[in-house]
């Protein structure tokens, strides 16, 4: 929700004079409306995180293999470069939020922007994975560990994607002078849905490149 | 006079849906084609569609170009959502914020020279319009599932097939229900929409354009839903259960397409009930002062958009194993089929008491009003949804006793099922509690409650059988599970929901239903519905598995079998009985009284139907809503121009000895 869809009014829950507002609506306060959207936004985060929840816990009950636990064979250093990418990205995007509070609209801008940038390079990063591992195996081929690793990367590259494009919205508005130190509800949405999207992530790279031991090809 | 029709129909909202969302679903399909072709990837073949619109597409070996056809029609679905929600309007203020312009008010603004009803079919946030637009379609929903449950019934009527083939019985089945369960869980949305707000002195939803959008995202839905039946069916009923579901006929990706859809529903829809039930209840309600049926909505919202995500998880994995060849469900392939069910199952056993939850809370809204006495155990029902809630995530496992499970998993599973029992008595015995020594009120409301009392006791006394693993095991997979769900269902939703709808008949539309003819559907529907679940329990005894289209008459239960298949008959008869009342009597049904059952809710006291924004001051809560009969009890006061003047030539239904009138202390008015 953007900032400027608000308009302050009187406050949700006070009796207000009925000749002023007769049959109307009462309009709610933008600090009450902005806990409205808080509490919102976490629920949303709690109820994907029951989706990722059940992800991992797909990877965990399909890692058994007749050898034991295993995970599909990537790239390790690829793997650490685009985890720290998103990490920073993660970072600038806090920092962005930070700078909105002080009204420091050039950082706030520059960070936003920097954050979109790393995010864009998280995506190709995936994708090149998706590409160099596509020519060990592909989905339709070889155990299915193999295919959880593009079941996971996908849905969550999907969730970045979301992710990006909210940055993009955010940075726009941004550099037309959109927020201030007081009303950013559309800078600190996005902000939490990043970091979710972030540390669902870490649990993702450990799931993918850590645990186990990997997996011979099948046939 | 043309361009006038013209006009009208472009300012309804699911006319431009519609035609946005055919024109999308066209542009993706072409889109996915180019891209797969860019790719060099196998393309569309148009005639896979055609070939299953007029002949069966059992796809033994599925092939390149049926893969490449399912994803291609799969893009064109989901750009269809897209479209539709575009042209319906509902992103539009989303889109103008996100571009940092202005967005509308979100109400619907009629132009000049379109009619009102139009309001009905459009984008519109206001809480009252979203209610009835989800019980409209809920109903009709629930009549078209309906329909195909009569089809298939009435071919197991007789042993021996006589007009379905095996094919054509198991789509019918598996397009009953989820037909059902779409229509139930819009009627969840359609009570809970309409009454929350209202019943805890709000003015509208905490999100109003998310209110507009979760429902109109369920139209679509809807859609290709149906689709998936002219594009071949699906073989699986409803649990498409791999592997059947993965090599399943075409028409089985729209189904998990239009689930996954739907899903969006539920999760934003309970995300907003939970925002207003916390952040929105008037001043002085707090927890203990909440109507009941609002506790409902609570504890099963807080399942809703937790659970749902694991149906949305099933599905779309299926889906993906259909479009990818991911062996998530090739155990030749170290997939795992077992754990398709553990993950369906972990929300469609939840799924239960997210639709019985609020149906119980309308058990325990209506049972005091008409026995004129406080609601017993106020706190004790209360809770026990909310331990309904919280159990309901332990039991899922229940459903799989018979199946690849580590049989040692069984006991513990066995033992929660058990233990729910425990917060679901705990709810009967306090609704004997308020029912004991009052002054009894038979009128239609009250009979469906009382009807939904006695059927979900049946059900209820019929869940430890199959709960426990020496009896659940032998019962597993046969009519007595069938029967057990139904009834189960029927008590706590379906019976529930229909007395909420004539119970809040007058508030929602301020005239009466005719009486006589609720009477009638309620006896059609009870006997008819109670004979046929009985003699769907006697069928799965002796032994008839559910699923089954054909059985052989030496095995006995032919007569029970045409026995079932009458009543249900006469129970689905009975529902054109109510629909005429509710169409006839919302136009030309006696004026109602403002509060003609002499209700303490928060909706009754204000004018019928209610007003645009339900109160132009917010209320405020003094003491407890169940205070029936205690002299002096006040629960609200409200501004007196919201207090409705009874109007003096109203019908009331019920009669009014002055020991009772005078008992209930009505709120009072400010100033008083």
């Amino acid at each position: 929700m953007s900032t400027t869809a608000l308009e302050p009014i009187a406050h949700h829950g006070s009796v207000v004079e009925h000749e002023e507002h007769h049959g109307g609506l009462i309009p709610i306060a933008p600090e009450r409306q902005l806990q409205f959207n808080r509490l919102g936004m976490w629920l949303f985060i709690i109820s994907e995180t029951f989706l990722f929840a059940g992800i991992l816990i797909m990877r965990i009950v399909l890692g058994r293999d007749t050898e034991g636990f295993v995970r599909p064979e990537l790239s390790q250093g690829l793997g650490l470069l685009i985890t720290s990418i998103l990490l920073a990205s993660s970072f600038f995007v806090n920092r962005g939020e930070v700078a909105i509070k002080h009204n420091d609209r050039f950082n706030f801008n520059l960070s936003i922007f920097l954050a979109l940038v790393l995010g864009l390079v998280f995506v190709v990063g995936v994708a090149y994975e998706w590409n160099e591992v596509h020519k060990d195996f592909g989905p339709a081929t070889g155990p299915v560990i193999n295919g959880m690793f593009y079941f996971m990367t996908g849905i969550h590259a999907l969730h970045v994607i979301t992710g990006i494009i909210f940055l993009l919205v955010v940075f726009l508005n941004g550099i037309r002078g959109k927020y201030s130190a007081k009303s950013h509800w559309g800078v600190e949405s996005a902000a939490l849905y990043w970091h979710f999207v972030d540390v669902v992530w870490v649990f993702f790279y450990v799931a993918l490149y850590l645990i186990g031991t990997v997996a011979e090809p099948m046939k | 006079m043309l361009i006038r029709f013209l006009r009208i129909l472009y300012h309804i909202g699911l006319v431009r849906g519609l035609v946005v969302g055919f024109i999308a679903s066209i542009v993706g399909a072409i889109l996915t084609n180019i891209t797969r072709a860019a790719f060099g990837m196998d393309t569309m073949d148009l005639l896979i569609p055609l070939k299953a619109l007029f002949g069966s597409t059992i796809w033994e070996a599925r092939t390149l170009k049926d893969q490449a056809t399912e994803i291609v029609t799969g893009m064109g679905a989901i750009f269809f959502t897209f479209g539709f929600l575009a042209g319906v309007g509902s992103l539009t203020d989303w889109f103008a914020w996100s571009i940092g312009r202005k967005g509308g008010d979100g109400h619907y603004h009629p132009k000049e020279g379109i009619p009102t009803w139009t309001r009905y079919l459009s984008f519109d946030t206001n809480h009252k319009v979203v209610g009835i637009q989800y019980g409209i379609t809920s109903i009709s929903v629930l009549l078209i599932g309906g329909l195909f449950a009569l089809i298939f019934r009435t071919e197991l009527a007789q042993p021996g097939l006589q007009f379905l083939n095996n094919q054509q019985y198991n789509n019918y089945i598996g397009i009953h229900g989820l037909l059902m369960i779409v229509g139930v869980l819009l009627g969840v949305g359609a009570l809970s929409n309409y009454l929350v707000p209202v019943m805890i002195g709000a003015q509208d939803m905490a999100f109003p354009r998310l209110n507009g959008f979760s429902y109109w995202i369920g139209v679509p839905a809807a859609i290709i839903l149906l689709l998936s039946l002219p594009m071949g069916g699906f073989d699986t009923g409803w649990t498409a259960y791999p592997p059947l579901s993965v090599r399943a006929p075409l028409g089985m990706q729209f189904v998990l397409l239009s689930i996954f859809i739907l899903g969006f529903q539920s999760i934003v829809g309970s995300i907003n009930l939970l925002v207003t039930i916390f952040m929105m209840r008037a001043p002085g309600m707090s927890w203990f002062r909440m109507p009941i049926f609002v506790w409902g909505v609570l504890a099963a919202s807080l399942l809703q958009f937790t659970a749902t995500q694991f149906f949305g998880l099933a599905f779309i994995s299926v889906l993906v194993e259909r479009w990818t060849n991911i062996p998530f469900y090739d155990p030749a392939r170290g997939g795992n089929v077992t754990l398709y069910q553990h993950i369906f199952w972990f929300y469609s056993h939840p799924t239960v008491y997210i639709w019985v939850l609020p149906g119980l809370g309308v058990i325990s809204e209506i049972l005091p009003v008409f026995s004129r006495k406080p609601l017993f155990g106020y706190k004790a029902i209360a809770l026990s949804s909310m331990a309904i809630a919280f159990m309901g995530y332990l039991v899922w496992a229940h459903h799989m006793f018979t199946s690849a499970m580590d049989p040692f998993l069984r006991l513990p599973f066995m033992l929660t099922t058990l233990t729910i029992a425990v917060p679901t008595g705990v709810k009967f015995f306090n609704w004997i509690g308020t029912l004991w020594g009052g002054k009894i009120h038979i009128s239609t409301p009250m009979l469906f409650s009382l009807g939904a009392f006695i059927l979900f006791l049946l059900g209820g006394l019929t869940g430890p059988p199959s709960g426990l693993l020496v009896t659940g095991i032998h019962l597993h997979d046969t009519h007595w599970v069938v029967a057990h769900f139904h009834i189960t269902v029927f008590g706590g939703f379906f019976f529930s929901y229909l007395a909420a709808i004539y119970y809040w008949f007058p508030k929602i539309t301020g005239r009466m239903f005719n009486e006589f003819l609720g009477r009638v559907h309620f006896w059609l529907m009870f006997g008819g519905f109670a004979t046929f679940a009985l003699s769907l329990f006697r069928i799965g005894i002796l032994g008839m598995p559910r699923r089954y289209a054909d059985y052989q008459s030496a095995w006995g239960f032919g007569s029970l079998n045409m026995l079932a298949t009458i009543a249900a008959f006469v129970a689905g008869s009975s529902m054109l009985v109510f629909v005429f009342n509710m169409a006839f009597s919302a136009r030309y049904g006696v004026k109602a009284a403002t509060n003609p059952w002499r209700s303490r809710g928060l909706e009754w006291q204000i004018a019928s139907p209610i007003p645009e924004f339900n109160f132009s001051a917010i209320p405020e809560i003094i003491g407890h809503p169940y205070d029936y009969g205690l002299p002096g009890a006040v629960y609200a006061v409200l501004s007196p121009d919201d207090q409705a003047s009874p109007l003096e030539d109203a019908y009331t239904p019920l009669d009014q000895p002055e020991s009772i009138s005078s008992g209930v202390v009505p709120i009072h008015v400010a100033g008083d």
